[in-house]
């Protein structure tokens, strides 16, 4: 009990004194000589249950992995990390509530937001309520750094535009004849978004393509025989889906199983995370992307003993490779490092501040195994795009893509300030004349 | 009219192909659904856990039998024994464990405890199977395809979606109709279902009837996901996607009638594959504009019976 009151006391001067230094108002903020915490606190949200935990939780076994690795090593600045995690899946409004509880009781120095483009749109603002450092790890919506700014946001790979823009590219490059086309996507905004990029941008590119069918199956809807003959009737040229998960498993086994691969060529630009399931079900000859560029058969890998490295780990505790949103993640902890190191060095060897850890990350350059990434002004990544023709190689027992091109991010990013759709309705046929070839094999 | 017929009838055809398949899906595990609220009076809502389960057993097992070289239509076995496990060790554990302490009692608390069954069996189902999607299309594969008359071209359909699946929810219906009229123990869950207490008067065992039927209802859920796992693919959350349609069909066609899901299955069956071809905007919510067409005229459903509140 006298604990308490003596505590109350305490507690009521120094709300008096935090309200006129104004610290208190943002919590964690306010030391501009930030002691050097016993550990240090990442939130990381993800999809730990429903369909997205295909992505969620093998992102939640990098990290693991990760954070592992690193305090082994010694952690960053010579403090240990922490990963403390939240499902996504009950939706905005407890993720909402979750991020605030993270900051604010759990005192996390860094937030990871998210899978989900509704998520990140809800996390982020929070971001600048409570100025805290959040990397969005995986989310690809174009609306965030295109609609608002947001200082201590940070997008630490591709999105949206380019992941669609470059398979565009990539078929309009290497199958130029096609005109006619089917859209198969799942019913909600990355569905219906990804459609409204890669319909602008084609009618801007190449006018004139008839669109046969668009099709918006409900997000894990478990058939889509009804779909399949439609299409088959419909024998469009080009089908494209942007489908993930199981989603997309289910619609490439049932349009193998009924030939529709032999129709059409299908541009599946989400595709790599499913290719392991799908195994040799996957047909040969059409075109997938990896939202990125981080191929396990990446062509020409900046760190490939890294690669290596990452991936082998991976598989030796998962006993399967790591997909996409794995790389994310890595990304993700790369670039916390990178700018905590280029924080530190910059106080001279003190630690950073949620200001200060903010301004590293901005124009921050961070090395990944396969590339390096820029953060740009407005706090998205530049991630180049590779996209190619899935094949079958004796190395791996599911498919990999042939004839890649990488498309480098800032040919296929929007400029900063402007919005996609903008930016998309003015392209030009020329631009395909700045598409690099092909790199064969 | 005549004239929008004769252009549309091939696609028609091939809507009707499709939804058939379809609802006989939606109708195996709506008629379990259905079953089991008829006698025992709860809406359960793990049964699309049941579903799921089903068919990740069924997936499991299959892959299992090929990886010991047995001969490939052993994957017909396996979707029959697998549900029939699932369905013999799940469902009475549930009903004994769960149910029992629940009859009787109000339905927000009934929805509330099959509620949390239900999650407490998708995180199980994660502990076993994990995130990843998992399948199994040798029984699909077997069959090949069948090549269908379309104007100048041919459409290939499976002869699993096109012959099995109708074919397994026709012989489920009808032998479930023949064992409901024509054999005792049907005899009495129809008494159990019509009037609880004068069959518990006439000396029916009215707990081991609920046991037998919520098992039942149970196995024809996980028959329901066994079937749907060589065309599908398993990943978390089928469960719930699987529950609300099968209420959707429920509801249209009034609880606790066997004959009236199959007809709504087949109504919100064609249904959704007539919109995909005529109105792809309204795919995702066609099965509900028919259940709430149904709902505004018949608040009952179709076949549903109007009850006398006692008070």
């Amino acid at each position: 009990m006298s604990t308490q009151t003596q505590l109350s006391r305490r507690g009521a001067l120094a709300v008096a004194a935090g309200a006129v230094s104004g610290s208190l108002l943002w919590p964690g903020s306010g030391s501009a000589q930030a002691q050097k915490p016993a550990e240090l606190k990442v939130g990381i949200t993800t999809f730990l249950s429903g369909p997205a935990s295909v992505f969620g939780v093998p992102a939640r076994h990098t990290a693991e992995m990760l954070f592992e690795e690193i305090n082994r090593a010694g952690g960053i600045g010579g403090v240990p990390v922490r990963a403390l995690f939240v499902d996504e899946a009950p939706g905005t409004d407890h993720l909402v509530g979750e991020f605030r509880r993270l900051v604010q009781n759990e005192g996390v120095h860094v937030m990871f937001a998210s899978i989900s483009s509704g998520s990140c749109l809800a996390c982020t603002p929070l971001s600048d309520e409570l100025r805290k450092t959040t990397i969005l790890w995986d989310c690809g919506t174009q609306r965030i750094f295109e609609e608002g700014r947001h200082p201590y946001a940070f997008r630490t790979q591709g999105y949206a535009t380019p992941e669609v823009l470059a398979p565009l590219l990539y078929l309009l490059k290497t199958r130029p004849d096609f005109r006619t086309l089917a859209v198969i996507n799942q019913d909600y905004a990355w569905g219906r978004d990804s459609w409204e990029i890669w319909k602008t941008a084609m009618d801007a590119l190449k006018p004139g393509v008839r669109v046969v069918a668009e099709l918006f199956p409900r997000l894990g809807a478990p058939d889509y025989s009804t779909e399949v003959t439609r299409l088959l009737a419909a024998r469009p040229d080009v089908i494209y889906s942007t489908h993930w998960g199981g989603d997309l498993v289910t619609l490439v086994r049932q349009a193998a199983e009924r030939r529709l691969f032999d129709r059409s060529t299908f541009v599946l630009p989400v595709a790599e995370a499913s290719l392991q399931i799908l195994g040799r079900t996957m047909p040969a000859g059409h075109i997938i992307g990896t939202r990125g560029d981080h191929w396990n058969n990446h062509p020409r890998p900046r760190d490939p003993a890294r690669l290596s490295r990452f991936v082998e780990s991976y598989r030796r505790r998962q006993n399967e490779y790591p997909i996409y949103p794995c790389h994310h993640m890595y990304q993700a902890i790369s670039a916390m490092q990178a700018a905590y190191e280029k924080a530190i060095a910059a106080k001279g060897g003190g630690w950073p501040n949620d200001q200060e850890l903010a301004a590293a990350f901005r124009g921050l350059e961070f090395a990944t195994p396969t590339s390096t990434i820029t953060l740009r002004e407005d706090g998205q990544g530049l991630e180049d795009q590779i996209v190619g023709v899935s094949s079958f190689t004796d190395r791996f027992p599911f498919a990999v893509p042939k004839d890649m091109i990488i498309f480098p991010a800032a040919m296929v990013s929007t400029p900063v300030g402007q919005k996609s759709v903008d930016w998309l309705k003015t392209l030009k046929p020329d631009l395909l004349a700045q598409v690099p070839a092909p790199i064969a094999g | 009219m005549a004239g929008w017929l004769e252009q549309n009838a091939l696609l028609l055809g091939l809507a009707l192909l499709d939804g058939l398949a379809y609802a006989a899906l939606v109708f195996m595990v709506a008629v379990g659904l259905n079953m089991v609220f008829g006698v025992l009076r709860i809406i359960n809502i793990a049964h699309g856990s049941l579903f799921a389960i089903g068919g990740y057993a069924a997936a499991s097992l299959g892959l299992f039998l090929a990886a010991r070289g047995l001969p490939d239509w052993t994957g017909y076995v396996a979707l029959v024994l697998a549900a029939a496990l699932v369905g013999g060790i799940l469902g009475p554990v549930i009903e004994r464990g769960v149910l029992r302490r629940i009859y009787g009692h109000e339905q927000v608390l009934q929805l509330l405890v099959t509620f949390a069954l239900f999650m407490i069996l998708e995180d199980a189902q994660k502990l076993i199977w994990g995130v990843q999607p998992v399948s199994n299309d040798a029984p699909l594969r077997l069959l090949g395809t069948v090549d269908v008359p379309f104007g100048e071209d041919v459409i290939p359909f499976t002869a699993y979606q096109l012959f099995v699946l109708p074919g397994v929810a026709l012989a489920t219906l009808v032998g479930l109709a023949w064992f409901l009229r024509r054999t005792l123990t049907g005899r009495v869950i129809v008494a159990v279902t019509t009037d609880r207490e004068a069959a518990t008067a006439m000396g029916i065992d009215a707990r081991r009837v609920f046991l037998l039927t919520f098992t039942f209802g149970a196995g024809l859920a996980a028959l329901g996901g066994a079937l749907a796992s060589p065309t599908t693919t398993l990943v978390p959350g089928l469960g719930a996607a699987t529950i609300v349609l099968s209420f959707a069909v429920v509801a249209t066609a009034g609880l606790g009638q066997i004959e009236g899901a199959a007809i709504s299955a087949l109504l919100i069956g064609i249904g959704r594959s007539a919109a995909v071809y005529l109105a792809p905007e309204f795919e995702v919510v066609v099965p509900y504009l028919i259940m709430v067409a149904v709902l505004l005229v018949r608040p009952q459903g179709l076949f549903g019976v109007v009850e006398t509140r006692r008070v």
